[in-house]
């Protein structure tokens, strides 16, 4: 039986990203369902009716929701080129730092972006701390994967992507090469691999962070 | 015997540094002893924190913590699956992908709902309200779960029940210091049923901490944010 596997996500969605990362990773066929955050479809309401929202991976009609979730999924559907470190405590490590990247980092440093002034400054700090630590992990390797991508690098991949575009649309440098340089060049490397490599399409960019809807997932 | 120091060996040495009334700890105790994995526990006073927790945890400097032969994993969830992977009998989440990714969904989404509860427990007037009708919403999906079934799990309990535990006894203490009703046997009888299920399994009721002190430790929280709350503009 040929396999059905159809992703439902969103032009902008860095969460929607990574299920897209994971499937060409793994060199998987996919239908692709691209939603309007603002009219959401009878389809994604049925197969995620619990947050009603995307990325929602369907594999022979069965679904799969919450993007590191779907991440998993696929590596352990789908065992070529391998996602998750085999050994129990490096998997742990990867889960956890994609885990901090989700509930520490992109909060931090969305909020950075959408204050001004003085909040801003404060908030700065804590999303300078964030990103030392993972400054930290990328010590002596190219992607925090080791030599190739891994959950982590997916789980961090909107740093590369969204980062930029907000430091263009506000004129703040959040991670430079003086600052963060393992940071900075692990961007350069996954840029390379993913968008050129992988090549999904570019992102449009908006004239207004008010008119960002990037993180809406 | 011979087949006891061989296990003592395999399982090499594991520390729990946690606190006793906190269900992500309890969580962490759960899996160990699901296992028949021997541990030492260490208290933390978290007012206080030890030089042993902000070590090995730095980023967050929260318990629990697991230290197998001096190897830190934090974060309760990511401890269990570790566990579960560490020690391959009685397994607590499936083999197949499917399932482990429902289990791993309804994981998270049990630690969104231990945060509206809470929420609900502290917050007053149309907040409450709000709080209160968000985690009816979830333990309604989370009753579709558990209808039909013994345990989320199954027949034996595995990753799923452990990560829904908290609501089996914290939940209890949080509506009686949130002054609030959610859990009714009536609106969720799977769920209710379940929590007689688990709690009483004899490894899992072990470990639970004494309900006066929960009551104490959350009447305390609540008043402090209340007051927090009530100073703020």
């Amino acid at each position: 039986m040929a396999e059905e596997v159809k992703l439902f996500k969103t032009w902008s969605s860095p969460y929607g990203l990574r299920a897209v990362w994971a499937l060409k990773l793994k060199g998987i066929e996919y239908e692709s369902i691209d939603e309007d955050h603002d009219n959401k479809s009878p389809q994604l309401l049925q197969y995620n009716p619990v947050h009603k929202k995307i990325p929602v991976l369907i594999h022979n009609g069965k679904p799969v929701a919450e993007s590191l979730v779907i991440v998993e999924y696929i590596d352990e559907t789908w065992k070529q080129n391998p996602i998750l470190p085999q050994d129990p405590y490096e998997c742990a490590t990867a889960c956890f730092w994609a885990k901090f990247g989700d509930e520490k980092v992109l909060p931090s440093i969305w909020r950075v972006f959408i204050q001004e002034g003085k909040a801003q400054e404060e908030l700065l700090g804590q999303a300078m701390e964030n990103l030392k630590f993972l400054e930290e992990q990328l010590e002596g390797k190219v992607f925090f994967g080791g030599e190739k991508i891994g959950l982590v690098d997916i789980a961090l991949g909107w740093i590369a992507n969204l980062t930029c575009m907000l430091e263009e649309i506000s004129g703040l440098k959040l991670i430079t090469q003086e600052k963060f340089p393992l940071l900075f060049g692990w961007m350069q490397n996954f840029v390379c691999t993913v968008f050129v490599c992988l090549n999904p399409k570019p992102t449009e960019r908006p004239r207004q962070l008010g008119g960002l809807q990037a993180l809406d997932y | 015997q011979r087949g006891h120091s061989f296990r003592l060996q395999e399982m090499g040495d594991v520390k729990v540094i946690g606190a006793i009334l906190s269900l992500f700890c309890t969580r962490v105790e759960w899996a160990l002893k699901l296992k028949g994995v021997e541990y030492e526990y260490m208290p933390e006073d978290l007012r206080n924190k030890s030089e042993l927790l902000l070590k090995n945890n730095p980023v967050h400097k929260k318990v629990p913590v697991l230290l197998h032969n001096g190897k830190p994993i934090a974060e309760s969830l990511v401890i269990v699956e570790y566990i579960d992977e560490a020690w391959k009998e009685n397994p607590l989440l499936s083999q197949e992908p499917y399932e482990r990714a429902q289990a791993r969904f309804w994981a998270r989404y049990s630690d969104e709902l231990v945060m509206v509860v809470f929420n609900a427990c502290k917050s007053q007037g149309e907040d409450k309200v709000k709080a209160i009708e968000t985690a009816l919403k979830s333990l309604a999906f989370i009753e579709k779960e558990i209808t039909g079934k013994k345990f989320f799990g199954g027949d034996e309990i595995g990753f799923f029940d452990l990560a829904m535990g908290w609501i089996s006894y914290w939940l209890n203490v949080m509506e009686e210091v949130g002054d609030m009703k959610l859990l009714v046997a009536d609106k969720f009888p799977s769920l209710h049923e379940w929590t007689q299920n688990f709690a009483q399994v004899p490894l899992i009721k072990e470990c639970l901490p004494p309900r006066d002190k929960l009551v104490e430790y959350f009447t305390a929280s609540v008043t402090y944010l209340r007051s927090l709350a009530a100073q703020s503009p």
